[in-house]
């Protein structure tokens, strides 16, 4: 019996299809930043805990050191550099969590930030952003990863701040 | 003036990279390198007996396996002692790859190079070491015992007795109305910071020159190491520092091995090479810190006032000594933070242990030295009957006493001589941050609810900023875009913000036209590093110096042109002006181009700045004697001594008695840095420590077992504090100004994460009534403590005055 040791697959990511020829081994996260070159995708601990390198896969939040790049075959995987948006000017506006962390000073070494971006962003577009966030739902966007910077303040305050910002948009 | 910064809460320039994935990490560099993988012991203590590797050499993609023997001239000798001192009697440090002996679980035995990282693993996997086993010597208490020695030649275990005393204290405790004695501990945590280390090298053959990035702090000394292991010139050796993923101490200790065998392989294999430390490397291999057993005479009279200390601390140094004893220094001089204490002596031994080495994690000894005083002064309120900010409060060093000496010698060599600060008004400042007060009827509220609830306090001073220098370049280019460079390096404190406000404020250009580069060495070679909190003070300092400089030349150039006075010109938005003359200016750039004689017209600025040029002056050469064309200056800041930052830090905890869950409801800072530059990046760093404080306090801890192995080297079993775990945070400002540096400014970046465990620890005491004598501390250990015959406790009443 032979062994398959690699495959090529195909996968959309950030809106692109890609295909890459990867072994049956590689970590999506891997695939993500070296065979695909998406570096904005981080590893900190590649044991599923510290969730830096959080991507969407169909707009899901997966830990991608937890999954296998042959897992996402045929899937869509956004990552931080496909989280802007359209302006519907034919331009591209970042997501409202990617100005709110600036405007909060919710990163310091940035080395988190993807997985926290990916991770809020999924959860405040996944709300009906007319409802104004409660504290249970910003402790829950932010709570299942890691910073070793900021002590969180910041980044719960900048989740407040795009609902806002969404919630005003959404009043328009 | 609309290009005054200084003191603004500027949003920082490096986050539009940064949240939008651009950032360039040390791991993002690189993409055709080959990957490197180390072997290391798994073993605490050992004698290395045979390397085998003939099982790796079928691995497709294996390029190279490198150990002890492969390592040639300077590199085959150990590694360097960065900071010796006297007192650092017995220093050890060891190879880039083990030589005989492996003295913790993590050391690098075997390199192994090959097309990716994957593969790499692969090999190492195959490599077959043999060891033989050695007796394993395992926290501070073992390491004082010395049943065992960790270095054959060092049988008690000691690598330093660092002391230090301000007068006789045996008889000024005999001479004591009360003395008390105890004994406490801290136990070992770590910097953590999200990125691990990494290191990438390219060697260029028809350059025989060296480029390297590396996940450090301390870019112009990894240079300065590599070119003397690799025995090349120094300028053939680039170090760069890129984005780097939080520091936070441990990236400040060089060369690491790493740093040194990456470059090696990329210049023997002729291509380029890069090793990422994954995260279990990074808890075996990397640094750690904190753990001390800290033993405490204090002498104090009637009311309270302390007459004398006498501390004696065991301090464990891990494995080897490359950083010396600064961690030990710094424990011994800021032990007594913001407190008059006639008569002080403490000794510091350093010992060894069969665990990774222990250099500075943020705090850097402080914390522990914290502790110490924080809980002694804890002790005295209890026993007097008094509030234990009351107790403080007699012992501060009052306002009208600076400088005060406190004759110590600090870790730079200089006297340790507090240059300003206001204790009584830090502590003015939390009690009332945190209503202290009427903490009483809280408490009463909490027991009517089944829970305990308990409020402690503590204090801290932090000498920051130390020398010997930091420097800053600023250019101002023909295009008006100003250019600025310090060697000291970033790993998320918003330096290129921080260094642009500055320069743009003292300039008169708007921020838009700087930047700022940081740890590069091909733009500025002279550099110490970061930490000690001294980024902003140093680099701060120079930076701002250069920019006067530029900004002198700019005027002198300027009034030539304008027919002016420099005195009477300012600048102000990238314009040179004579001040009341609408109209009688020129722009910074044109002044720039004007800087250089030689003017090829190669774009619109040099053809604009010929309408101001003079027919010149036959008589005189271009460039005058001392003078130097372009508009640029380069400046140093060297301080006499380190700068004196302060605050207060208080926590509530609340308990629940069924599950001895310890929550912090409440952690109040006050907190003095002097001059602030940029209140948002300050106050962010206060929240990222005190978040490494509670960490410290609560959860963070090395898990070794009696034979060296750590138990829980993962995130999922090292636990650093989710958002979950850290209490709102309230912060309280008070700024007094260093006498010391033009800019008035003082360190703020380890302050957060000092007083963490002292706080904390009088908190969960107040709460639970038993003496909390070891930090950190968990449920289960609440629970067996109130349980066991631990001594009671009581506090005074806080706020009630004896």
């Amino acid at each position: 019996m032979t062994v398959d040791l690699e495959r090529t697959i195909s996968i959309t990511v950030n809106g692109v299809p890609r295909e890459a020829t990867v072994p049956v081994r590689r970590l999506l996260s891997d695939a993500l930043r070296h065979d695909l070159g998406l570096t904005g995708t981080h590893v900190g601990c590649e044991h599923g805990v510290c969730g830096s390198c959080t991507v969407l896969l169909e707009g899901s939040p997966v830990r991608s050191c937890l999954v296998l790049a042959v897992q996402a075959d045929g899937q869509s995987v956004t990552t931080v550099e496909g989280l802007s948006r359209s302006d519907h000017q034919g331009g591209q506006v970042l997501h409202p969590i990617q100005e709110s962390f600036r405007e909060c000073h919710a990163l310091q070494c940035g080395f988190c930030t993807p997985g926290f971006l990916t991770t809020i962003a999924a959860g405040l577009d996944a709300r009906d952003p007319s409802v104004e966030i409660t504290e249970e739902e910003v402790e829950e966007l932010v709570g299942g990863n890691l910073c070793r910077c900021t002590g969180y303040a910041n980044i719960k305050k900048a989740c407040r701040h795009a609902a806002e910002t969404m919630r005003a948009e959404a009043g328009r | 003036m609309t290009t005054k910064l200084f003191g603004e809460p500027v949003r920082r320039r490096e986050d539009a990279r940064l949240i939008t994935g651009q950032g360039r990490y040390l791991d993002d560099i690189g993409a055709d390198a080959y990957a490197a993988a180390f072997v290391r012991s798994p073993y605490a203590h050992a004698r290395v007996v045979d390397i085998d590797v003939t099982g790796a050499l079928d691995v497709e993609g294996l390029l190279a396996i490198y150990t002890y023997e492969d390592l040639t001239g300077p590199l085959a000798e150990p590694l360097p002692v960065l900071i010796p001192h006297p007192q650092l009697t017995h220093p050890r440090t060891g190879y880039p790859l083990a030589k005989d002996v492996v003295q913790h679980v993590g050391e690098a035995v075997v390199m192994v190079v090959a097309t990716d990282r994957y593969v790499a693993e692969d090999a190492a996997a195959l490599i077959a070491v043999s060891y033989e086993e050695l007796p394993v010597v395992v926290g501070v208490d073992a390491a004082r015992a010395a049943t065992h020695a960790v270095h054959d030649d060092v049988p008690d275990n000691v690598a330093a007795r660092h002391h230090q005393e301000t007068g006789d204290v045996e008889p000024a405790l005999a001479a004591s109305t009360h003395t008390i004695s105890f004994t406490q501990y801290v136990e070992r945590s770590a910097s953590m910071p999200m990125e691990g280390k990494g290191v990438h090298a390219r060697w260029d053959a028809d350059d025989q020159a060296l480029r390297v990035y590396t996940s450090t702090q301390a870019s112009t000394s990894v240079r300065a190491a590599i070119a003397a292991k690799l025995q090349l010139s120094l300028e053939k050796v680039e170090v760069i520092a890129p984005d780097v993923g939080g520091g936070f101490g441990v990236k400040i200790v060089h060369p690491w091995p790493e740093e040194l065998l990456v470059p090696m392989a990329a210049r023997l294999l002729g291509h380029e090479v890069k090793w990422t430390e994954d995260r279990r490397e990074h808890f075996i291999s990397s640094a750690h810190e904190r753990q001390q057993r800290q033993e405490i005479t204090v002498g104090y009279d009637e009311d309270g006032r302390i007459t004398a200390l006498d501390v004696h601390i065991w301090h464990d140094n891990g494995a080897y000594t490359p950083y010396g004893i600064i961690i030990p220094i710094v424990t011994a001089t800021q032990l007594v933070g913001p407190y008059a204490i006639p008569v002080y002596r403490v000794r510091v031994d350093s010992v060894f242990t069969n665990t990774v080495i222990v250099t500075p994690y943020r705090g850097a000894g402080r914390p522990q030295g914290c502790f110490a005083m924080e809980r002694t002064m804890d002790r005295i309120a209890q026993e007097r009957g008094l509030d234990r900010a009351e107790v403080r409060m007699r012992n501060l060093i009052q306002g009208d006493q600076f400088p005060y000496d406190q004759h110590l010698t600090f870790q730079d060599g200089r006297p340790v001589i507090y240059d300003s600060g206001d204790y009584p008004g830090l502590m003015a400042k939390l009690k009332a941050l945190v209503d202290w007060d009427s903490f009483a009827e809280r408490r009463a509220e909490a027991t009517a609810r089944g829970r305990m609830l308990g409020i402690g306090m503590a204090m801290y001073v932090e000498g920051t900023g130390p020398g010997p220098y930091e420097g800053g370049h600023v250019q101002v280019l023909g295009s008006g875009k100003v250019l600025v460079s310090t060697g000291l390096t970033s790993q998320g404190q918003g330096h290129e913000t921080v260094f642009a406000q500055l320069v743009a404020s003292e300039l008169g250009v708007p921020m838009e036209d700087v930047e700022v580069t940081t740890g590069d060495t091909r733009r500025f070679g002279y550099a110490v590093g970061t930490f000690a909190s001294r980024a902003a003070v140093m680099s701060g300092n120079a930076v701002a110096l250069a920019a006067r400089g530029v900004r002198e030349k700019a005027l002198r150039i300027a009034a030539e042109v304008l027919e002016a006075s420099p005195e009477d010109l300012e600048i102000d938005e990238g314009l040179v002006q004579v001040k009341g003359v609408p109209g009688a200016s020129i722009p910074l750039r044109t002044v720039a181009v004007l800087s250089n004689p030689l003017r090829y017209a190669f774009d619109e600025a040099a053809k604009q700045a010929t309408q101001f040029a003079g027919p010149g002056d036959d008589s005189k050469p271009p460039v005058a004697v001392g003078d130097a064309p372009g508009l640029e200056h380069t400046d140093y800041y060297s301080p006499i001594r380190s700068t004196f930052a302060s605050g207060a830090h208080a926590a509530v905890v609340e308990i629940d008695p069924s599950t001895w869950e310890i929550d912090v409801v409440q952690y109040a800072v006050v907190h003095d840095c002097g001059n602030v530059v940029n209140p948002m990046i300050v106050e962010g760093q206060v929240h990222g420590g005190v978040a490494q404080g509670v960490g410290g306090a609560l959860y963070e801890r090395m898990a070794y077992d009696s034979d060296g192995q750590l138990q829980n080297a993962s995130f999922m079993d090292f636990l650093m504090p989710y958002a979950s775990e850290v209490p709102p945070v309230v912060i309280d400002h008070q700024e007094t100004a260093s006498p010391l540096n033009p800019l008035g400014i003082k360190g703020a970046g380890e302050a957060g994460v000092i007083p963490g465990s002292a706080a904390i620890a009088s908190a969960i005491e107040d709460a639970v009534g038993r003496r909390i004598a070891t930090m950190p501390i968990s449920p289960t250990e609440l629970y067996d403590l109130v349980r066991s015959s631990a001594d009671p406790v009581t506090n005074s009443q806080t706020g009630a005055m004896a």
